[in-house]
């Protein structure tokens, strides 16, 4: 039911059982914000959205208040605006003012709001919070004087990605954000996923920097640089870089890494190839010694943390196999130097994601002290690297990846988003199966909204099913099947609500939509590509044709294999 | 069996309402939440440990040190202010070398700041293991802690 509702003396029409906020972003009349976030229950809790409700005596939440037919709103009266600004100028009080300083400046909320309020001298001082920084986790690192307590990462933790590893600890003045018993990040059942770097209105929570130690070893004389880099890194590197994407970016990427110092330049996306060749030709063993077992992907690590920590009894039905980033980086640290000095090789994994930079670090990816990846980068800090070495991406050919690992399918690319490495698997096992295209319609299943997915597809006599949990809110209903006796190929498992479209390491996507935006990229660019599967990629053919023969490490293909354990942490 | 599975055994498992009042519980018969027994109460109530640590720290009632043999509560309300509980708790501080919320480290003292403990006319006061000690100066402290070194030696 619409009615007519009366907005600064014009009227507008209102939807009812809509919130105040919804009806004037419709009709084109914004109004700051500060912790909300879309599609989350409203709480009203920084006030920053109140309006001027005639009949009222107190100001109302925009944010939280239904809309009703009688309302006369005002909402840049005086009064409003006084009172947002008010509570800028007291956020700011107890606020470092060190935003030059500052991982966030220029791309702050808090900033912003300030700037937009046109706060413009120090009104109300305040004692500053005692600065502590939590350096301790290798992904994310908790700046707590930074903190305004918006309570935006302690929702998403909990109500997205269900691992609840921080919350407010302690009241009034002291209130900060923190895990159980106020330790520190590495000792939490934190999984890394990143998803509160990307709801972070102000620089309180954001990944840990490596760019010094890359810097470090760019001006070295003695390393072998090598690179590699996801396949959505391009396009979401020319986000955030402002040029318009196009097929050549990917590739001028190459170039540009190279100017910037690299000595080789890799594709990870060759070793989410390989992922999806094994992860296809496992099913097809257990197929064939009649083996009848749950198999869940391991490719995304903060899901395998989440695994290791809250159900170890599912870690037997976990895929053995590392994730791309590792697998690349195996291949890399055994095949780049001949003569077997790899502790000179420096390998940077530039991905879309903040947990990869926790798993490089486990003590299985190392061999004889060397990690197999050093450094993990998101697309954030690449973005970062490029500007600090002063390169003109749009004045720059394009150039062509390393051997062996230059060239990757467009399977790797739907890998990226949730549901893609199932599909893709299914396309390979289809593919060795026969030589079949898999049914495209039941396939498509997985593509679907919802956080749990399934589909079973079937073509010459051979079934697949398949079930894919899109975001941890999803891993309930997956445990209740599994609990239930269901029995699948494969499982897909993505923490980040949509996959790694929506990575920590990306530009936040801001809503469900502008995430399934970034997924019908993918999958229009999957449409359009020509190698499809990892079957049809030189560079995989290579691998397996020629250099796992010849390297002995490589050969048993013993590398692509971790083993995952039970973890201990405060629940 | 613990102290803690007897306290759990009056609650049903999973019920979330039930964490405030075993919180409150494993507070009379402890003395203190220790970090093994809010993991308890996480798996027993089926509750992350993040958030029963959030909430137990909102409240200034629950603890998680053991107190000393002797716990000293000292008022910090609005009549007991004026009448120099600041002074009172200043000296508490030197005479025990310890904060707040904090045990002296042989175990014998702890000490907190309260809100209004219902004496106002008799202030400032402390309540020393539950019984009242009206009119505290701060002058008097240092003897006060003597003559409780010993009450706490026989603990």
């Amino acid at each position: 039911m619409q009615f007519t509702i009366e907005v600064n003396n014009r009227s507008i029409r209102a939807e009812k059982g809509e919130t105040i906020l919804s009806a004037l972003n419709r009709n084109g009349i914004m109004i700051p914000t500060l912790c909300r976030m879309a599609e989350f229950t409203p709480t009203g809790a920084c006030r920053m959205c109140v309006v001027e409700v005639e009949g009222r005596d107190r100001l109302v939440t925009a944010c939280s208040a239904p809309v009703e037919e009688w309302m006369k709103i005002r909402t840049h009266s005086p009064r409003v605006i006084r009172a947002r600004k008010t509570i800028v100028e007291l956020l700011l009080a107890n606020h470092p003012d060190d935003c030059l300083y500052c991982e966030r400046n220029l791309d702050c909320e808090l900033q912003r709001l300030a700037d937009q309020l046109q706060v413009r001298e120090r009104r109300i001082r305040g004692s500053k919070i005692k600065p502590r920084r939590d350096q301790s986790s290798p992904a994310i690192v908790r700046e707590l004087s930074k903190c305004i307590l918006c309570g935006r990462c302690i929702r998403v933790c909990e109500e997205v990605i269900t691992a609840t590893s921080i919350d407010f600890i302690g009241r009034g003045s002291t209130t900060h954000v923190g895990p159980a018993m106020d330790r520190d990040f590495n000792f939490s059942s934190c999984i890394h996923c990143g998803q509160c770097v990307l709801v972070c209105p102000t620089g309180a929570l954001h990944e840990k920097h490596y760019l010094s130690e890359v810097q470090e070893q760019l001006s070295s004389d003695n390393a072998i640089r090598v690179i590699q880099y996801s396949p959505l890194v391009p396009w979401a590197l020319a986000g955030e870089l402002g040029v318009k994407y196009n097929r050549d970016f990917d590739r001028i990427l190459n170039a540009v890494l190279r100017k910037i110092g690299f000595n080789k330049v890799f594709l990870s996306g060759t070793g989410t190839d390989i992922l999806i060749t094994e992860l296809a030709d496992e099913i097809i063993k257990r197929r064939k010694s009649g083996e009848k077992r749950n198999l869940i992907v391991s490719a995304c690590p903060a899901w395998v943390k989440y695994c290791e920590q809250f159900f170890p009894e599912l870690l037997p039905m976990l895929s053995t196999l590392k994730t791309p980033q590792q697998i690349s980086g195996a291949i890399i640290k055994s095949t780049v130097t001949p003569d077997g000095d790899s502790h000179r090789i420096y390998t940077v994994s530039v991905t879309p994601c903040t947990a990869m930079k926790f798993e490089a670090r486990r003590d299985s990816m190392t061999r004889k002290g060397i990690s197999d990846i050093d450094t993990v980068l998101t697309v954030r800090e690449l973005a970062r690297l490029i500007v600090l070495y002063g390169i003109d991406v749009s004045n720059i050919g394009p150039e062509a990846a390393d051997e062996p690992m230059a060239l990757r399918s467009s399977a790797s690319l739907m890998a990226e988003t949730a549901g893609g490495i199932a599909e893709a698997v299914i396309r390979s096992l289809f593919m060795k199966e026969g030589n079949r295209e898999a049914d495209r319609l039941a396939v498509k299943k997985l593509r679907a909204a919802g956080s749990f997915r399934e589909a079973t597809v079937t073509e010459g006599g051979v079934t697949c099913s398949v079930a894919v949990v899109d975001g941890m809110k999803g891993f309930e209903k997956l445990k209740q099947m599994l609990d239930g006796g269901t029995l699948y190929d494969l499982i897909e498992v993505m923490a980040c609500p949509g996959g790694c479209v929506n990575g920590g390491g990306m530009q936040p996507a801001g809503s469900r939509e502008a995430v399934r935006q970034r997924a019908r990229f993918v999958w229009q660019t999957n449409d359009q590509e020509a190698v499809r599967g990892p079957e049809q990629s030189a560079s995989v053919a290579a691998l397996y044709g020629k250099v796992f023969e010849e390297c002995p490490e490589l050969a048993g293909k013993t590398l692509f294999h971790t083993r995952f354990d039970r973890r201990d942490v405060l629940l | 069996m613990s102290k803690i599975e007897e306290v759990l055994s009056h609650y049903m498992e999973g019920h979330h309402e039930s964490l405030i009042p075993i919180l409150q519980d494993i507070q009379m018969t402890e003395g203190y939440l220790s970090e093994e027994t809010i993991v308890r109460i996480g798996s027993f109530l089926r509750m992350s440990t993040t958030k029963i640590y959030g909430l137990a720290t909102f409240y200034d009632r629950f603890r998680f040190y053991p107190c000393g043999r002797v716990h000293l509560r000292i008022c910090h309300g609005t009549t007991c202010f004026i009448n120099g509980s600041s002074a009172v708790v200043a000296a508490v501080r030197e005479a025990l070398g310890i904060e707040p919320g904090q045990t002296t480290r042989d175990g014998r003292f702890s000490y907190e700041l309260t809100a209004c403990m219902g004496g106002c006319n008799e202030g400032p006061m402390v309540m020393v293991d539950g019984e009242y000690r009206t009119h505290v100066r701060a002058e008097d402290i240092p003897e006060m802690i003597t003559k409780l070194k010993a009450v706490a030696d026989l603990k």
